[in-house]
C-alpha cells in the first residue's frame, strides 16, 4: 500500500487564540500527568510522522547531551500516528509525539493520549499558535496551505491571476484548479477546511459544487498535483491553479500563492499518557522549541518555525508569501466535524 | 521406516501424462517410505507456520477482532451498514474488474514473453529478461509519477486519452506484473522436454495445435501458479490504482487504509478485511483446484531446453518486442530522462545531489541503500529459509483427499499476506507484539520480517512447480535402491531446488529492495530504506528533490535489475540429478 498523504508538512492546524477555555476535563487525568513522579528511563521512544527530518549532527546531539539512546518511530502520515496513538493508548508506543497537526489537535486531546506539559522554552510570541487552553500540545512549526498560481502561465495567456475563493468560480478560470483529496492529503484537508472557514458549514458543500461545475480536478496527494499536474513545477502539467504551501514559491520562483486562500496548519509535540520516559519526553519537545532546530525546520521540514526570531532561508524571504490573515476554523470544530465534512466532501465531489 | 511413507504420492500423478505406464508398483509398501514419515514433513512445516501465525495471522485476527467489539459487545452493527452501503459493493465491483483485466492482459502477453525469453537464445538475452523484472519491484509511487507524466495530455502518450481510465490502470499493473508469469512460466518452459512437442510434431500436429494440446496443458501449473499471484498482486494494488485512476476509481485496500488510518473506524475496517479476505480466498481456491486438476508430473530436462529464434517465432517475437519496448521500457525511459533533467538542461547534477550534505538529510541516499541491502540479505534470508520449507512439504501430494485439502489449505494459508491489507497488517502488530517477550514494535527486525512475509510466497510460488515437477519415479527409484529419507532429499531435490533457488533469492531480495507499504509502517527516520526516501524526497516542493527522486528511483531500478541477473547468472543450470 502507499497511499498515504503526500506532504512534507503533513499538518494543518490554526492557531486560534482562545478558541477553547482550558477545560481540564480534555487531557489524561492518569497519574502520568503528577508533576512530582515524572518516569525517566535510559531510552527514548519519538513518534513522529513520516516527514519527520533533522540534521544528523542535531540529532545526536541531543542524544549524547542527555544520555538517552534515542529511538524514532515513524508509522505513517499524521491521521496514521494519531490513530495508532489512539490504539495503543494502554500500552503507548512511545514518550513523545511530534507531527500531530490541528484537525487531529481535538481527536488526540479527546482521547486522552498526551499529558499535560508547560515548555519553559515555549518562545514569546508562539503561545498564539496554541492548540487549545491546555497544555497537552506544544506548537513547534506552522505553514499556511494556499492555492497557487503559475504566474509565467498567466503572463503567456494573458489572464489575471485569480486573488480569492470566489474568483476560482469565474468562468476564465474553468479547468484550471487541481486540488488534493481531503480523505487522503493534509493540505488537501487544509483547504477543505479553509473553504468551511470562508463559507461556513451550510455553504462550503455548494461552494465545491460549484467549484466541481468549474471543472476542478482532484488529485490523491500533494505529489500528483504538484509535480505531476500542475504546470508550474518540474512536471510541466496542464493546470496552472493547484493547492499548495506559502513557501512553495520559494521552491518553484515562477509561481505565486494566493493569500487570501490560506489555512494556517500548526504542527504539535505531546508528552504521551502513560510514557515510560516523561523527563526524556519534555526534554525532546524543549529540543524542538530550541534555536537550532527552529532554524533547520524551513529548509529540513519545509515549515515555519513558531519561534518568530529565527531568521528564514533567503529564498524563503524573497519568495515566500506573507499571509496576515488566515482563514481559521476553530480546533475544537475541526477535530470534532472533521470526518463529517470530508464524508460530505467525497459525496458531493467524488461521488 | 513406515508404511504410510507412500500413501503420499498417487499413482495418477506418477505416470507421464497418465499415458505411460507405471513402472514400479507403488503400493508395495516394503521399501523405505520416501521422503520420511509425516511426523519429518510436520517438522518442516512448523517453523513457518509459527512465524506466519505469529507475524500474520494473530495481527490481523486481534485487529479485525476489535471491529466486532463494540462497547464491549460483540455486535456486527459496524459491517451490516458496510455491507448496505451501494459504495462498498461499487468498490468491490471495480477491485474485481481492475484485476481480473489486469490478469487476463499478464498472461496474455506474458506466456509468449516466457516463450522468447526463456525458450529461445537470441543475443541481448539476459539483458532483456533483467529489463523485463525491473517494474515488478519498483515503488508505486514512482511508477505512478512515471505513468502520469506519460498519460497527461502534454505526455508522449497523451492522445490516447488513458489519463484516469480503466486502461490506464490495467496497463499498470500489467507493466507491474508482466514477469511475475515471464518467470514463472519460463522457468518450467526453459526445462520442458521438447520431445513430447516433437512427437506430436512428427505425428503431423501444426504449431498451434501443438501448443494448444502439449505444450500449454504443461505449462498449466505454472501459468495458473502466475495467475493466482498476479490476481493477487492487482487485487491489492493500490497506490498505482490511485495515482492513475483520479478519484472514480477505488479499491478494498484503499478504503481499508482510509477508514483505517484516517478515521479509526475498525467496524468498517474489520468487514471491508473480510471481505478482502473472503475475494482473495475464492480465487486461491479457484486458482488452486485449476492447478490441481493440471497437476501432473512433467519430464523436465537436466538442462535448459532452449534453441535459437526461427522465422516462425516472429509473431511470439514481435508481441515481447513491443511490450517490452512499448510497455516496460517506456515508461522507465521517462524516469531515467526526468533523473538527468535539471534546471540547467541535462546533465547530473541529481546524481551528484544523491550523496548529499548531511545538513539537507537525516541520512544520505547511500546510507539508505546502505540500509536497504543488510533490510534485503534479512528479508531474503527469512524468505527463502521458511519458502524452501513450505515448498517442500507442498511438494508432497497426498494420495488421500483430507490429506490433500489439507495440503491445498497450507498453500492457500502461504498466499493470504499477499492479499490483506498491509495497513492491518502494521495496525494488528501494534496491539499483538507490544509485550515481552515479543515486544518488537520499534525494532528494526519488524521490517525484514514484515518483507519476508510479503515475499515468502512469491519464494513458495517459484519453487513450487519446479518440484512438483519432480518425477515421483526417481523418489521411488531412489527409495527402492535403498537410499534414506535424507538422502532422497540430498541427491534428488535438492538439485531441482536448487535450480528455482536462484531466482527465488533474486525474488525475495528484489521484493525486498522495493517493497513501501509494510515497510513504510514500521520504518524508523533514521534508518529508512531506499523506497522510504525516495517517497519522502517525492512528497517534498522543488526541481531539486524531485529530480533526486527520479535518480534515486534509477539507481533503485538499476539495482534490481543486477539482483534479478546476477540471481539468474549464479544459478546452478549445469546440475544434472539423472
Amino acid at each position: 500500500m502507499s497511499i498515504r498523504r503526500s506532504l512534507v508538512a503533513v499538518a494543518a492546524a490554526l492557531a486560534l487564540a482562545g478558541c477553547a477555555g482550558p477545560t481540564a476535563s480534555t487531557g489524561s487525568p492518569s497519574a502520568a500527568d503528577t508533576p512530582s513522579a515524572p518516569t525517566e528511563s535510559k531510552t527514548l521512544t519519538v513518534v513522529t510522522h513520516d516527514s519527520f527530518a533533522l540534521d544528523k549532527a542535531t540529532l545526536a546531539a541531543f542524544a549524547s547531551e542527555t544520555g538517552y539512546e534515542v529511538k524514532y518511530v515513524s508509522p505513517g502520515d499524521v491521521g496514521t500516528v494519531v490513530n495508532q496513538l489512539i490504539l495503543t493508548k494502554d500500552a503507548p508506543m512511545g514518550d513523545v509525539v511530534y507531527g500531530i497537526d490541528n484537525t487531529f489537535a481535538g481527536r488526540a486531546i479527546d482521547a486522552g493520549i498526551l499529558s499535560q506539559y508547560a515548555s519553559p522554552d515555549l518562545p514569546k510570541g508562539a503561545e498564539a499558535y496554541a492548540a487549545d487552553g491546555s497544555n497537552s500540545l506544544t506548537p513547534i512549526d506552522y505553514g499556511d496551505v494556499c492555492v497557487n498560481a503559475d504566474t509565467t502561465w498567466f503572463t503567456d495567456k494573458g489572464v489575471a491571476v485569480p486573488q480569492t475563493l470566489d474568483d476560482l468560480l469565474k468562468p476564465e478560470y474553468k479547468d484550471l484548479l487541481v486540488v488534493e483529496n481531503p480523505a487522503t492529503s493534509s493540505p488537501g484537508m487544509a483547504f477543505l477546511a479553509a473553504t468551511v472557514g470562508a463559507k461556513g458549514e451550510d455553504g462550503y458543500l455548494d461552494y465545491w459544487k460549484a467549484l466541481k461545475a468549474n471543472g476542478v480536478k482532484v488529485a490523491k496527494g500533494w505529489t500528483e498535483a504538484y509535480t505531476v499536474a500542475f504546470s508550474g513545477s518540474s512536471g510541466k502539467g496542464d493546470r496552472p491553479l493547484v493547492v499548495s504551501y506559502s513557501s512553495s514559491p520559494a521552491y518553484e520562483h515562477a509561481t505565486q500563492a494566493l493569500t487570501q486562500t490560506c489555512f494556517r496548519q500548526v504542527e504539535y509535540a505531546g508528552v504521551l499518557a502513560g510514557a515510560q520516559n516523561e523527563v526524556g519526553a519534555r526534554k525532546f519537545v524543549d529540543f524542538l522549541l530550541s534555536k537550532d532546530v527552529q532554524a533547520q525546520i524551513p529548509e529540513q521540514m519545509y515549515m515555519d518555525p513558531v519561534d518568530p526570531d529565527v531568521t528564514l532561508p533567503a529564498d524563503w524571504a524573497t519568495y515566500a508569501a506573507v499571509v496576515t490573515d488566515p482563514i481559521e476554523v476553530p480546533t475544537a470544530e475541526l477535530g470534532a466535524n472533521r470526518d463529517a465534512w470530508i464524508k460530505a466532501w467525497t459525496a458531493a465531489v467524488i461521488g | 521406516m513406515n508404511q504410510n511413507g507412500d500413501r503420499y504420492f498417487s499413482v495418477r500423478q506418477a505416470s507421464l501424462n497418465g499415458k505411460v505406464p507405471v513402472p514400479f508398483s507403488f503400493r508395495s509398501g516394503g521399501h523405505h517410505g520416501v521422503g520420511g514419515s509425516p511426523w519429518a514433513w510436520a517438522a518442516a512445516a512448523a517453523l513457518p507456520i509459527a512465524f506466519l501465525a505469529v507475524f500474520f495471522v494473530w495481527p490481523v485476527t486481534a485487529l479485525v477482532a476489535r471491529g466486532f467489539v463494540v462497547d464491549g459487545r460483540w455486535s456486527l452493527a459496524g459491517v451490516q451498514e458496510v455491507l448496505a452501503a451501494p459504495r462498498t459493493w461499487r468498490i468491490l465491483t471495480q477491485t474485481f474488474a481492475q484485476a481480473v483485466l489486469g490478469t487476463l492482459g499478464s498472461v496474455l502477453l506474458g506466456v509468449p514473453g516466457a516463450y522468447v525469453l526463456y525458450r529461445c537464445t537470441f543475443p541481448g538475452r539476459r539483458l532483456a529478461r533483467a529489463v523485463a523484472s525491473v517494474p515488478f519491484v519498483l515503488p508505486t509511487v514512482v511508477v505512478g509519477v512515471a505513468f502520469s507524466a506519460l498519460f497527461a495530455p502534454s505526455g508522449a502518450l497523451g492522445g490516447l486519452g488513458l489519463q484516469e481510465s480503466l486502461a490506464g490502470i490495467v496497463i499498470a499493473l500489467v507493466f507491474f506484473n508482466y514477469s511475475v508469469v515471464v518467470r514463472t512460466v519460463g522457468a518450467l518452459w526453459s526445462r520442458l522436454d521438447p520431445r513430447a512437442e516433437d512427437a506430436a510434431r512428427t505425428l503431423g500436429a501444426g504449431r498451434i495445435r501443438v501448443l494448444a494440446t502439449v505444450t500449454l496443458p504443461a505449462l498449466a501449473p505454472a501459468i495458473a501458479s502466475a495467475a493466482a499471484l498476479v490476481f493477487l498482486f492487482c487485487a491489492s494494488a493500490f497506490g498505482v490504482v490511485l495515482v492513475l485512476g483520479g478519484q472514480s476509481y477505488g479499491t478494498i485496500e484503499t478504503e481499508i487504509w482510509y477508514q483505517t488510518t484516517q478515521l479509526l473506524d475498525l467496524p468498517a475496517a474489520a468487514a471491508l478485511s473480510m471481505l478482502q479476505l473472503l475475494v482473495v480466498s475464492v480465487s486461491l481456491i479457484l486458482a488452486g483446484a485449476a492447478r490441481t486438476r493440471q497437476e501432473r508430473a512433467l519430464r523436465l530436462s537436466g538442462n535448459p531446453v532452449e534453441r535459437p529464434l526461427r522465422g516462425s517465432d516472429l509473431p511470439a517475437v514481435l508481441l515481447t518486442g513491443t511490450v517490452v519496448l512499448g510497455l516496460l521500457v517506456a515508461p522507465m525511459v521517462s524516469l531515467v530522462w526526468r533523473s538527468f533533467a535539471t534546471a540547467d538542461g541535462l546533465g547530473l547534477a541529481n546524481y551528484v545531489a544523491l550523496s548529499g550534505d548531511a545538513g539537507q538529510f537525516t541520512v544520505s541516499v547511500w546510507q539508505a541503500l546502505a540500509n536497504s541491502l543488510a533490510t534485503g540479505l534479512a528479508a531474503t534470508g527469512i524468505a527463502v529459509g521458511l519458502g524452501l520449507g513450505v515448498s517442500y512439504v507442498l511438494s508432497r501430494r497426498p494420495a488421500s483427499v483430507p490429506g490433500r485439502r489439507v495440503m491445498r489449505t497450507v498453500d492457500a494459508v502461504f498466499m493470504l499476506p499477499l492479499g490483506v491489507s498491509a495497513v492491518t497488517v502494521g495496525f494488528g502488530f501494534l496491539i499483538t507484539l507490544n509485550r515481552p517477550p515479543l515486544d518488537l514494535r520499534s525494532s528494526w527486525l519488524l521490517i525484514p520480517i514484515a518483507q519476508a512475509m510479503v515475499a515468502l510466497p512469491l519464494v513458495v510460488r517459484t519453487l513450487l512447480p519446479t518440484l512438483r515437477a519432480i518425477d515421483p519415479r526417481l523418489h521411488e527409484a531412489a527409495a527402492t535402491l535403498g537410499a534414506g529419507p535424507g538422502r532422497v532429499v540430498a541427491t534428488i531435490d535438492a538439485p531441482f531446488a536448487l535450480r528455482g533457488l536462484g531466482l527465488a533469492v533474486g525474488f525475495a531480495f528484489a521484493t525486498s529492495l522495493g517493497e513501501f507499504g509494510a515497510t513504510s509502517f514500521l520504518a524508523r527516520p533514521d534508518r529508512p530504506t531506499l523506497p522510504v526516501v525516495i517517497f519522502q524526497l517525492i512528497g517534498r516542493p522543488g526541481a531539486e528533490n524531485f529530480g533526486m527522486a527520479m535518480a534515486a528511483s534509477v539507481l533503485l531500478a538499476v539495482l534490481t535489475a543486477l539482483v534479478m541477473g546476477l540471481a539468474e547468472w549464479i544459478g546452478p543450470r549445469q546440475v544434472n540429478p539423472w
